[in-house]
């Protein structure tokens, strides 16, 4: 390796290594800033519980990704990278689904397809082209990690506001009939299991996190 | 023949797979400032929707389905290759973009310029790879199914992204609240559009 690169002996939870794993959350959250990975997102969070597990996967196969990229790093040659990152993660992608079979066989009915379209999620390419090309596995593993989470902590965001309002039920639980409202002649609005809905709710998202981070405002 | 218009229609107003699915977003979002470079996008995915689901289609009824490689030899009846499934399409997806990317720049390069930068980004376009595993979950009966269902699919995408782009295109004149602009009032005019096509739910031929 480089001269460069020799290692400074830094913790493996220094100041740096941190900002890997919470920049994401915030500030260049990959959904509402980045905007990468929408594709497979919104289509299962119509309840919790999907969007949970969707999440977790994400998060095992980005992390997982980056690692592996990052191991490999110095033996990709450049011009067939994006095969190589394919196959990887395309075959994390297989591991997962097999899990998702094996062990919650309901969910992964219900998230149908969208667990094969983990493999061209935006997040998991982008990050192994933007970040663990030219960065150390456990560097890549915290930036995956965090990304990873920052997509499922919307995720849930999402799933939160449209089951509870949509469904009156959160995670399967029927938290509204608890509270008493149905009696009070409270209506679930089905509007919020709509696909268009989803939308909807990530730009309220968008707006809250704009209007307190004023730097991520658009120009024009 | 009722049936492949059927499906058609289907996937082009019903099941779209932006509205509906949300596929295909990140360059939906990415590309659709101009209406000129959407049209590009557009028909760069629907051509290859259009090729790539005919030749997963065959790689899934005579290769990966549970029994399909009986054709070679009767003792394979019982082998399920279906959890390779993944990893075969996305290798078929990348191999034709690359292939269709040569034969593009080589027999009609006024196209190829007008594509060109967007053809290596389909590889990873989730309505491509989407589009497959629909076809394999809904388990079209032949082939003609298929392929119908891609193009349908393909148009649905580019009629959804050259609208939005238009709609876009004027949204340069209007007042939106700062944080909203750009990213957000796009995706609430997505939903507001998704909203329009649920309409056309329960339409049959």
């Amino acid at each position: 390796m480089s001269a460069e690169m020799k290692p400074k002996k830094e913790g493996l939870f220094s100041k740096k290594n941190r900002s890997l794993l919470i920049d994401p959350m915030n500030a260049n959250n990959p959904i509402t800033v980045q905007v990468l990975g929408i594709c497979s997102a919104l289509a299962i969070t119509v309840k919790l519980k999907p969007a949970i597990v969707m999440g977790l996967s994400v998060i095992v196969v980005t992390a997982l990704a980056n690692v592996i990229t990052s191991l490999m790093r110095n033996m990709i040659p450049n011009r067939i990278r994006i095969i190589v990152q394919l196959v990887v993660v395309a075959s994390l992608v297989i591991l997962v689904d097999q899990v998702l079979k094996a062990y919650v066989y309901d969910v992964s009915k219900q998230l149908s397809v969208f667990v094969g379209l983990i493999i061209t999620n935006c997040i998991i390419m982008g990050r192994i082209e933007a970040f663990s090309l030219g960065n150390t596995p456990w560097k890549s593993f915290l930036d995956g990690l965090g990304n990873g989470a920052a997509y499922g902590g919307i995720l849930i965001i999402v799933a939160f506001f449209r089951e509870l309002l949509g469904n009156g039920t959160l995670y399967d639980y029927p938290v509204v009939e608890w509270m008493g409202l149905y009696d009070l002649g409270y209506k679930n609005n089905g509007m919020m299991l709509l696909p268009p809905m989803a939308l909807i709710v990530v730009a309220l998202i968008i707006w809250v996190q704009r209007a307190k981070t004023p730097s991520l405002i658009e120009k024009d | 023949m009722q049936d492949i218009l059927n499906i058609f229609v289907k996937s082009i107003f019903i099941d779209n797979m932006i509205f509906a699915y949300f596929l295909g977003m990140c360059s939906y979002l990415a590309v659709s400032k101009t209406v000129k470079t959407a049209m590009g996008l557009g028909l760069a995915v629907t051509f290859v929707l259009t090729i790539t689901l005919p030749v997963n289609y065959l790689l899934e009824t005579k290769v990966l389905k549970q029994g399909a490689l009986a054709w070679l030899d009767p003792s394979f009846a019982e082998l399920d290759l279906s959890f390779l499934s993944f990893i075969m399409f996305i290798a078929v997806i990348a191999a034709m973009v690359q292939l269709v990317e040569m034969v593009v720049e080589k027999f009609a390069p006024a196209l190829y310029s007008a594509l060109g930068i967007f053809l290596p980004l389909i590889a990873v376009n989730c309505s491509i790879l989407g589009g497959s595993l629909f076809m394999q979950e809904r388990a079209y009966e032949n082939i003609g199914q298929a392929t119908v269902f891609g193009f349908g699919s393909g148009i649905g995408w580019l009629l959804a992204i050259v609208a939005i782009a238009a709609i876009r295109e004027r949204l340069k004149y209007s007042h939106v609240p700062a944080p909203l602009r750009g990213l957000g009032i796009t995706f609430i005019i997505t939903g507001l559009m998704g909203m329009a096509f649920m309409s056309f739910m329960g339409i049959k031929l």
